[in-house]
């Protein structure tokens, strides 16, 4: 198995290594690896680079294996820019504490007074050491004259890496250092090897990897598409009824009948969620619903941008159900982006005007249940619908109608009816077939190569998850 | 034309999204289109702060139920603004003495530090912690065994609870940790259910959200799904 530890520079490398030479303990360090080799990983989309050695000949001790590449120009900047702002801080610091002491203890100085003319010394120091390039020390270079950061430390076995996150506009080389048990319990580190050649981690014209989730997507894309066109040649499409949306007609009358609002919340996220969408979407059809009733609906939404889509979709169907008089911008409006404060908000709405009908349509956290909760304890009827797993059991256990994933997306096209839109619900069924059948032979293949320990199977399924699933 | 630039404009950005998935040259378009989603995004925060101002003042000027707190919404907004914009209590950065607006607004000590540590955290791990009396509330109602299916639901539960506390491993101790039985220890169970059961039903629903996303996507693409416009042409 693979450890992993934290990057840091060789400077401190180098001293361990120096250090453990000098020790009178010290046994004799294994052999570096010979012929590291780095090349830019063929196919991807940039970034990643192949990294091989080959173990010393004759050296059976080895327990485990170090890879380091070189600092890029921007790291050492960062570096070097980090370093000097902590040593300034340190400087500065240090500068304050002697003003102070002096100050108060020689000086007689008073505390309060001390301290504004320290600050002020401390301040005029750290810009004399600021305006002197050689004050503050750099670290020193490591071997073979560079900078170098720990990439990973592998097992023995283990003779080749893929190295990621490198940035595909520099250039990396790398060496490796060969691990040996220490005396004392420790680990004793070879000399570093030669240095790789240079590598260029860029980007191929297409990523190849990514292939079997174009595949994916133009079997579902092709689906949809295919029944979206056989529902325009006229073809019936039958789609199961869904009792949340059936019930946004009751909801709407229920709060006419009782003369009380109706909240709707499009959850927390911007216009780039999904689920926003998908709460706009919805939040159209109960609008027009409201307004051929008369209802009054408020929405306080904590985007600027979710507000302004729901004031353009509430007043398209203020203006579509005859009712444009009706529509008031100032029922939809901003609260505030933070998620507490957003939600007391909402609760304290719910508690001061206790709506007939509350709708939580979009992407929700911690604060789904405050919400259906405090609607529940006004005695609203509520209807729910987020994508988001971990939320659902809360709409499901404080809502009377839950939209279930799919089925909030799914809204949109039963809300319209449209022969286009309900293709689209068809095509999407498609896609679950095709995902069932997987599911069903990739158990199949985990479970008999399991049994009969095939390598061709577990090579096969080890295939499917690394290149299929993790595209 | 009011509809078709959006939808255009829609269009395009997700095309260039899906192609820069696959074809990295196109990469540094779909970040520049993400960058343009803040844009918009900030531009737009003028508008909820102009909604903001509008419905408190009307509130106050009205003397609309609760417009006090309506003072305290608009007097604390002006005052974490002005905190933010002057810096208000920020001490120059160390590495740049010489400009005494360099440093973080965010640093320990500063005025909006301070508001954030001692006025906002607390107000909202207040509202968090509620959640927990809510949490109670809505199990109670959920656990009631009205039907095979609440009875089924309230029994799993029991086992989940149980399986995270000291009492569950109490109650089932006696049975060997190493012996043929020994998945029928509570907290062994609780580990079954939750991996084998929960984890099954949450996989199905991620499913189906991934290619309910799928879907939507495509029909928004297509301009098939104008809703979030406000539908029509």
């Amino acid at each position: 198995m693979r450890r992993r530890l934290p990057a840091t520079t060789t400077a401190v490398l180098a001293l361990l290594v120096s250090g453990a030479a000098l020790s009178p303990d010290a046994v004799a360090a294994p052999p570096p690896p010979d012929s590291v080799t780095a090349i830019d990983r063929p196919g991807d989309g940039g970034g990643v680079a192949e990294v091989s050695w080959t173990p010393a000949p004759g050296d059976a001790l080895i327990v485990g294996w170090q890879v380091w590449r070189t600092e890029t120009d921007s790291e050492t900047g960062s570096r070097d820019a980090a370093e000097r702002a902590s040593a300034l801080a340190a400087a500065e610091s240090q500068a304050y504490d002697e003003a102070y002491a002096r100050l108060v203890q020689v000086e007689g100085i008073a505390p309060e007074d001390a301290a504004v003319q320290a600050r002020a010394e401390a301040r005029d120091a750290v810009r004399a050491i600021a305006r002197d390039p050689d004050a503050l020390e750099t670290t020193e270079l490591g071997p073979h004259g560079r900078h170098w950061v720990l990439v990973d430390t592998v097992d023995p076995e283990v003779t080749s890496i893929e190295v990621g996150k490198l940035d595909a506009a520099d250039r990396y080389s790398f060496m490796v250092y060969a691990l040996e048990d220490g005396p004392n319990g420790g680990v004793e580190r070879s000399t570093p090897s030669a240095i790789s050649a240079e590598v260029a981690p860029v980007a191929a014209p297409v990523d190849l990897r990514r292939l079997p989730l174009l595949v994916i997507l133009a079997v579902l894309c092709g689906a949809v598409l295919f029944f979206i066109l056989q529902a325009r040649s006229g073809r019936t499409l039958k789609i199961r009824k869904i009792a949340g949306l059936a019930a946004v007609d009751e909801a709407v009358g229920r709060a006419t009948e009782m003369g009380r609002p109706i909240l709707f919340v499009p959850g927390i996220q911007d216009m780039d969620d999904l689920q926003t969408v998908a709460g706009i979407t919805v939040l159209g059809r109960v609008a027009k619903t409201a307004a051929e009733y008369d209802a009054r609906i408020e929405v306080p939404t904590s985007r600027s941008l979710v507000m302004s889509a729901a004031r353009e979709a509430v007043h398209a169907s203020y203006l579509s159900a005859g009712r444009s008089d009706s529509y008031n911008p100032d029922l939809i409006y901003y609260v505030t982006d933070e998620q507490f404060g957003y939600t007391a908000y909402a609760s304290g709405l719910i508690v001061r005007e206790k709506p007939a009908a509350c709708f939580y349509m979009g992407c929700f956290f911690a604060e789904s249940l405050i919400l259906a909760e405090t609607g529940n304890s006004v005695g609203a009827i509520q209807i729910a619908g987020t994508a988001m797993p971990s939320q659902l059991p809360f709409f499901v256990a404080a809502c009377d109608y839950t939209l279930i994933g799919e089925e909030f997306f799914a809204a949109s096209a039963y809300l319209s009816g449209q022969p286009d839109q309900l293709g689209s619900l068809k095509g999407q069924d498609i896609g679950k077939i095709l995902v069932g059948i997987t599911l069903i032979i990739g158990c199949l293949a985990a479970t008999v190569a399991a049994l009969t320990g095939s390598s061709g199977l577990e090579e096969a399924v080890m295939w499917f998850k690394n290149s299929v699933l993790s595209a | 034309m009011k509809r078709t630039v959006p939808l255009i404009i829609t269009a395009t950005v997700g095309v260039v999204l899906i192609v820069s998935n696959f074809i990295p040259a196109f990469r540094a378009w779909g970040e520049e289109a993400t960058t343009f989603f803040s844009i918009i995004a900030a531009i737009a925060f003028v508008l909820g702060g102009g909604s903001l101002l509008k419905v408190h003042l009307r509130k106050i000027s009205d003397r609309n139920a609760g417009w006090g707190y309506s003072i305290v919404v608009l007097g604390t907004f002006f005052a974490t603004l002005a905190v933010g914009l002057l810096k208000i209590g920020v001490t120059p950065n160390p590495a740049f003495p010489d400009m005494p607006w360099a440093g973080d607004v965010q640093a320990r000590g500063t005025a909006f530090w301070w508001a954030y540590e001692y006025t906002f955290k607390p107000l909202t791990s207040t509202m968090f912690a509620m959640l927990a009396f809510y949490i109670a509330s809505a199990a109670f109602r959920a656990f009631r065994a009205k039907n095979l299916e609440a009875m089924l639901l309230l029994g799993t539960a029991f086992i989940i609870l149980l399986g995270r506390t000291f009492a569950g491993y109490w109650l089932t101790s006696w049975i060997p940790i190493d012996g043929p039985f020994s998945g029928l220890r509570i907290e062994e169970l609780s580990v079954y259910i939750m991996q084998v059961f929960n984890t099954a039903g949450n996989r199905a629903i991620i499913i189906g959200i991934a290619l309910g996303i799928a879907s939507t996507s495509l029909k928004i693409l297509m301009g098939l799904d104008r809703s979030y416009l406000g539908g029509g042409n």
